[in-house]
């Protein structure tokens, strides 16, 4: 049974970009554990070795459309839904630090 | 004059035809009914009284017709419909109006259906309760202290409340297959890719899937005709005809149709109420002249672990796109935080527990060192369970199963303990792994409370479900909730 810590969901939560608080990282460490436990039986199925993995469950091939340009959303309509728009684009936080 | 609530999907569509009423009228009765009841029942997240009489008018007036002309419905609210409110049951998309309709809402407008509103659903369509949503449970009219299922518990609520007879749903790994079993209404996911999932916000892109909700086998394939059907807006949307799902809802006959009863999906954590019902429903079917015979699935026991390293893998990739810069909620942007920290913070606050658990388990399952014997090795099973539908293809036309092993559970029993709640698919999950489609219809109650069948069918051979439920249909009495609440 895999052993999670709490750091190691720390570590997957900043990857995730989840600012989790202390009770969340404790709460989730437990669970994880149990839901990890209880999947990894997984690892029972022995006659899975030389199965291809599923990419598709119904395939389909070469999926093409016309090379003709559609009308797409108007510009204004899709920022109304934004939470801040600035000069007829998405206005972000701050990327650069001063330092860099 | 006949209370326009109860009718059944034809049946308001004959009323409007017939001049017995307009599709004004049914529309509003709908909608005082949602005034009446949907304090208690808390199936819709939003009404749109506006758009739904508007829509009413253009049917009266002649402006479109067709088979669900008139006939309101209820919308599953992880389906787009363009300016009004769509949250997926989740802070994080509070107060969105999307700029565009989904091609499963567009085809339902085209066909003349009024759209009372949007139902309520587990978060991102994560659970199998509606406890997951950020607005609040769902009740199931047969008991409100139960879950009506989920994640599509709002649409399966709102039909058996009568406050729409038709529903639409999205089934990952049952959400429209339990909450039907639950509440003793019908509920089809048709074949993957069958439905488009343009508009469809993503939870796990290769398995989710949308279809119709109802409280009769042949509204249910009236509804299916309407949204099925190539789209080149989704790639993964199959080019082939729509299989005679009406046809086979008319004339449901299982004479010579040969069903194979699946063995891993019976026994023991099956209630007992819940395996007599399905045993009288298969007996029922031997009685119609169906040849009825036991198939071994092998693979059909690892489903359940394989379904939950898929589904949170996908789901940490897809719900990247909550970020927090093009729509939805955004915290903490004071001037000196970075797009990071906001971003971080934007999700944490508006993600509800079960989102941020799948999200960290499938995290955990796509990192390096783990992605091949978790989610690489659940890929692979995918592909065995696949092979036990392709062999039993070779013996039988459709397989049947329990829908899910327990009636409807005391709302909270199960918060606490998320394994608990995943076990609840148990029996849904091999059909979307496999992509084939699969239907819950009513087989009774167990002490009061509904039991689901469930049937399967091969890829694009939607048309055999359709046969089988209403062969069930016609000889089991209508599940009719008892609504004594209301009183």
């Amino acid at each position: 049974m895999p052993d999670i810590t709490r750091d190691e969901v720390a570590h997957l939560a900043r990857l995730a970009r989840l600012a989790l608080d202390d009770a969340e990282l404790d709460r989730l460490a437990g669970e994880l554990e149990v839901i990890l436990g209880a999947v990894a039986q997984i690892a029972e199925v022995t006659d899975a070795a030389d199965v291809p993995p599923t990419t598709h469950a119904v395939p389909l091939e070469n999926v093409t459309r016309p090379d003709v340009i559609v009308p797409s959303l108007p510009r204004d309509t899709v920022l109304a839904a934004a939470p801040a728009a600035e000069d007829g684009r998405f206005r972000v936080p701050q990327i650069l630090t001063d330092e860099s | 004059m006949t209370d326009l609530t109860r009718l059944t999907a034809v049946e308001t569509r004959e009323a409007i035809t017939s001049g017995q009423a307009s599709a004004v009228e049914v529309a509003q009765a709908h909608l005082d009914r949602i005034a009446a009841v949907d304090d208690r029942v808390h199936a819709f997240l939003h009404v749109d009284a506006e758009g739904a009489l508007a829509q009413a008018k253009r049917v009266d007036a002649g402006e479109v017709t067709g088979p669900l002309a008139g006939v309101p419905l209820a919308l599953k609210d992880v389906m787009t419909m363009a300016g009004v409110p769509t949250t997926c049951g989740s802070r994080i998309l509070e107060g969105w109006r999307p700029p565009y309709d989904a091609t499963v809402t567009a085809r339902l407008k085209a066909a003349g259906v009024v759209i009372l509103g949007k139902t309520n659903m587990d978060e991102f369509a994560m659970g199998s309760s509606t406890e997951h949503s950020a607005y609040g449970p769902t009740h199931n009219p047969w008991d409100l202290d139960r879950i009506p299922g989920g994640s599509g518990g709002g649409s399966s609520a709102a039909l058996a409340s009568y406050q729409a007879p038709l529903a639409i749903g999205t089934d990952t790994g049952g959400s429209i297959r339990q909450p039907a079993s639950v509440t003793g209404t019908v509920g089809v996911k048709p074949t993957y890719g069958a439905v488009s999932r343009y508009g469809l916000v993503a939870f796990s892109s290769s398995l989710d899937q949308a279809g119709p909700c109802a409280r009769t086998v042949l509204d249910a394939a009236l509804l299916h005709e309407v949204i099925a059907g190539h789209d080149p807006c989704d790639s993964t949307s199959i080019p082939a005809p729509v299989p005679p799902v009406v046809e086979a809802a008319r004339n449901a006959s299982v004479e010579g149709l040969r069903v194979g009863v699946v063995k891993e999906l019976q026994g023991d954590g099956y209630e007992p109420g819940v395996t007599a019902r399905f045993e009288e429903a298969v007996a029922l079917l031997q009685s119609q002249g169906a040849i009825v015979s036991e198939v071994s699935c092998p693979h059909f026991g690892y489903a359940l672990p394989a379904y939950y390293l898929i589904a949170p893998s996908e789901a940490s990739s897809n719900l990247a796109r909550f970020d927090g810069v093009r729509y939805g909620l955004r915290v903490g942007d004071d001037g000196d935080r970075s797009l990071e920290e906001v971003m971080a913070l934007t999700r944490a606050r508006g993600f509800g527990a079960e989102v941020k658990r799948r999200i960290i388990l499938g995290t955990y399952a796509l990192s390096s060192g783990y992605y091949d014997a978790y989610y690489g090795q659940a890929q692979k099973v995918r592909t065995l369970i696949s092979r036990d539908f392709q062999a039993a293809w070779s013996r039988v036309d459709v397989l049947v199963a329990p829908t899910c092993p327990t009636v409807a559970f005391p709302l909270g029993a199960k918060l606490e303990d998320p394994l608990a709640m995943y076990k609840q698919d148990i029996c849904s999950i091999p059909a979307n792994l496999y992509g084939g489609p699969a239907a819950s219809f009513p087989a009774g109650l167990s002490e009061g409370l509904p039991v689901g069948f469930q049937v399967m069918a091969p890829t694009l051979r939607d048309d055999l479900l359709y046969r089988v439920g209403g062969a069930l249909e016609k000889v089991l009495p209508p599940a009719i909730p008892p609504l004594s609440w209301e009183s």
